[in-house]
């Protein structure tokens, strides 16, 4: 089977063209170790089949950001038979300036010209025969999101790789001078067979002009000798061109690609009317607006928050015999016939049972419960970016939340997670991050939005508020919410001062013209990423739920003798277990906070998934779970009890370790397991840190 | 003809760009050539965020956002006025 690797600009509708070719037939995965998605899919042409993959959307192939190496070790490593760059036909200069470094490479290249109905609109007529006669490629019309012209560009494919129709690319041009030094560069390399089998000898020429980081690094595979003959010939090549032309080669070279691109357009394209982008500039005058931008942004992110908890969880908008229901209802309906079904078993074999029940389905369950809200958020987070909307939420907060350490976009995932101070989830959180293509900024935000409000800790609070500040409720709450807030963006800070230093990304981005984008683009996007969700992170939360259960399991105590009292009984099995002995074993350091031996049960237990921390409490201290007013009552009436301890336990609640399936977002997305177990190792010590100081503050007081 | 920097203009200043001079990253020189601030490339400023950073430029047909501490860096030849 042949490959076709599919590489473009950001915006250029190559996604689109993607799905075109490919269908449904698609796998989506993230490439090793970074977070860039990896797109493969196959596309048929009569009998044929052919695998296209789908590489990140970039500007240039300096190897700077994380797309942007992904996608040059992809073209150099991966055994593409051809490359197929998607050029935005109505913004030529700007994607010609990726397709000449697509060009240096040497290697077989199809353009396809996309969006050509866009530019046709804006009153571009492009000559594509001239353009091949140019580049030396063929080049092929297409309009990705109406699947036109895929047929074409599989056929032209077809008859490259057999060998019918010429595809290497006239060498690109830097100047006299300047192509002087590439060639007896090239030529060096040339002599070096290490280097040849990894990379083209004069692209790698022209990058080790421009001083690419990334080239220098394939040169390990030579000896040390050579490898500093080499560096320093192309030192002093450097030093010559600067010489000549007073300025740094990797400026000349741009210069020259952009002065290429330039050209070609002077060539191939006419222009019948000068025709601006009328309508992204009005829309920006609003949304961009000094007073009003701040103001719809408001909106956008209050009602992308309202839709995707309303749709999901508290709409009942979906028909089922017993009623209207929620999808989140649904999934639970569903699981819960799954418990139905094996109840039977719980008087035969309750070892087997509890693992089922409390293990295994509780475990699924609490993955697939998120679905519906990781396809909503999905769905407009998808819909924002494909707009273009996303880029301008960036524009307008980058001031603010720079200062943090943080990054415009950042705000998205904070508000999902529950900045709003109502409910919200890190789960989608996390995932909303995807938005940020910057790593470090992405990573301090992954690291930070568990600090939100979610919808999880609510229960929490509103049984300790009701318990010990039924007069503050409003006070309590708005406390919580400023706490939370001031919390996280003071760790985004420390954060990117002391752990994940270095400069900060530069902010160069692109505000990309509106467009409305197509629902089956959008629903393909967006299943793909849930999908994503579901698979990994739902094996890993079942292992470690099995686990759980099991720690709260075994061993199990001996059988009593009085079996009247079943919450008694209870109690006494979970005292018992390693969950138990845990909690008593931390309970000398975490008494310094006012925990006992039981709240560190319901904190081990709600690692799961922190509204567990209430039900668990419930069954710790033996008393009857069916209505929180009843737990808050018997604990307002407890001596060792009181606003001190309740407000210390909220505290910690609120920042402790991330619960079980945002772990595995973050291990998801941020590639590695380091930053998942760090997550949970720092928050638990700053929670604990913050509960002591509360704790014993108060003390002083009282 | 005035040479100033991208920082100094004003929305709906017009120049052309003449240099990137100064700045220390060259991964951050490397992103604005590669995004188009290129020398003779014309340049427009369309607007400033809210709070007067970042800001927007109009560049080679697209519309490119850059923080003022970057844009410090461009020098921009404006027509007298």
């Amino acid at each position: 089977m042949n490959t076709i690797a599919l590489i473009g600009n950001p915006n250029s509708g190559k996604t689109s063209l993607f799905n075109a070719l490919t269908g449904t037939v698609q796998h989506v995965s993230n490439y090793p170790g970074v977070t860039v998605e990896r797109k493969e899919g196959v596309a048929r042409l009569g009998e044929e089949r052919c695998r296209i993959l789908d590489l990140p959307g970039i500007y240039s192939l300096t190897a700077y950001s994380q797309e942007e190496r992904v996608a040059r070790d992809c073209l150099l490593k991966e055994q593409a038979e051809v490359i197929v760059d998607v050029v935005d036909a109505s913004n030529l200069e700007r994607n010609l300036y990726l397709c000449v470094q697509l060009m240096e490479l040497g290697k077989p290249l199809v353009i396809a010209l996309n969006m050509v109905d866009v530019a046709k609109r804006r009153g571009i007529c492009l000559d594509k025969e001239k353009l091949t006669r140019l580049l030396g490629v063929p080049v092929v019309e297409t309009v990705g999101h109406r699947g036109l012209g895929t047929h074409e560009l599989l056929t032209t494919c077809r008859e490259v790789v057999e060998g019918k129709l010429p595809a290497i690319p006239h060498p690109v041009t830097y100047g006299h001078e300047v192509n002087r030094e590439v060639v007896a560069l090239a030529d060096s390399i040339q002599a070096l067979p290490e280097l040849v089998q990894i990379c083209p000898p004069s692209w790698l020429a022209v990058k080790l002009l421009e001083e690419d980081e990334d080239a220098r690094e394939r040169l390990d595979h030579i000896s040390e000798p050579e490898r500093d003959r080499l560096l320093a010939q192309a030192a002093k090549a450097r030093r010559r061109i600067h010489g000549h032309f007073n300025e740094d080669v990797s400026v000349l070279i741009a210069e020259r690609r952009y002065g290429f691109a330039a050209g070609a357009i002077r060539e191939v394209q006419c222009m019948s009317a000068e025709v601006r982008q009328h309508i992204t500039d009005h829309i920006d005058g609003v949304v961009c607006n000094r007073y009003l931008g701040p103001l719809v942004l408001l909106m956008v992110v209050t009602s992308l928050f309202f839709f995707i908890f309303k749709l999901s969880d508290e709409w009942k908008w979906l028909p089922w015999f017993t009623g209207w229901k929620s999808p989140t209802e649904m999934v639970g309906l569903f699981f819960d016939a799954f418990s139905t079904a094996i109840s039977g078993l719980q008087a035969s074999l309750p070892m087997v049972h509890s693992l089922l029940d409390d293990g295994i389905i509780s475990g699924v369950g609490g993955v697939v419960e998120f679905v519906p809200l990781i396809f909503f958020l999905f769905l407009f987070v998808s819909f924002l970016e494909d707009t273009g909307y996303i880029a301008r939420v960036a524009f307008i907060l980058d001031r603010v939340m720079r200062a943090f350490g943080l990054q415009g976009k950042s705000i998205l995932a904070l508000i999902v997670s529950g900045g709003l101070g109502a409910g919200g989830c890190a789960v989608p959180g996390v995932l909303a991050t995807r938005t940020l293509r910057e790593e470090k900024d992405r990573l301090v935000t992954m690291l930070v939005v568990p600090f939100m409000n979610c919808g999880a800790k609510m229960p929490v609070y509103a049984l300790l508020i009701a318990a010990f500040f039924p007069d503050g409720r409003t006070r309590v709450m708005l406390l919580l919410w400023a706490v939370s807030w001031v919390v996280t963006l003071l760790a985004a800070w420390a954060l990117r001062k002391w752990i994940i230093r270095g400069e900060q990304t530069p902010f160069v981005m692109e505000l990309p013209p509106y467009h409305l984008p197509t629902p089956r683009g959008l629903l393909t996007h967006t299943w793909e990423r849930t999908w994503m969700y579901i698979k990994k992170a739902g094996t890993l939360i079942l292992a470690v739920n099995i686990v759980m259960w099991a720690l709260v399991y075994f061993p199990r105590p001996p059988e009593p003798e009085n079996e009247s009292a079943t919450v008694q009984v209870a109690s006494q099995e979970l005292a018992h277990s390693f969950a138990g002995r845990l909690g008593k074993a931390i309970e000398p350091v975490s008494i310094w906070a006012g925990f006992d031996w039981q709240t560190n049960i319901a904190l081990i237990g709600g690692f799961a998934a922190k509204e567990l921390v209430v039900s668990t409490m419930g069954t710790v201290y033996a008393m009857d779970t069916d209505s929180p007013g009843l737990l808050s009552q018997k604990l307002a009436a407890r001596k060792d009890w009181g606003g001190r301890r309740a407000l210390a336990l909220m505290l910690f609640v609120m920042l402790y370790a991330p619960c079980l399936p945002t772990v595995a977002a973050i291990r998801k997305e941020s590639g590695s397991w380091k930053w998942a177990a760090f997550a949970v190792a720092y928050s638990t010590a700053l929670a604990f840190i913050l509960a002591v100081g509360v704790y014993q503050t108060g003390r002083l007081f009282s | 003809m005035a040479v100033k920097s991208l920082f100094d203009l004003v929305t709906g200043d017009r120049g052309v760009i003449r240099k990137i001079e100064g700045l220390q990253s060259p991964e951050l020189r490397q992103r604005l050539l590669d995004m188009g601030i290129t020398r003779d490339a014309p340049v427009e400023v369309v607007r400033h965020a809210p709070l007067g950073d970042p800001v927007e430029v109009r560049v080679k047909g697209t519309f490119l956002a850059l923080r003022m501490e970057e844009a410090r860096y461009i020098q921009v030849e404006t027509p007298d006025p």
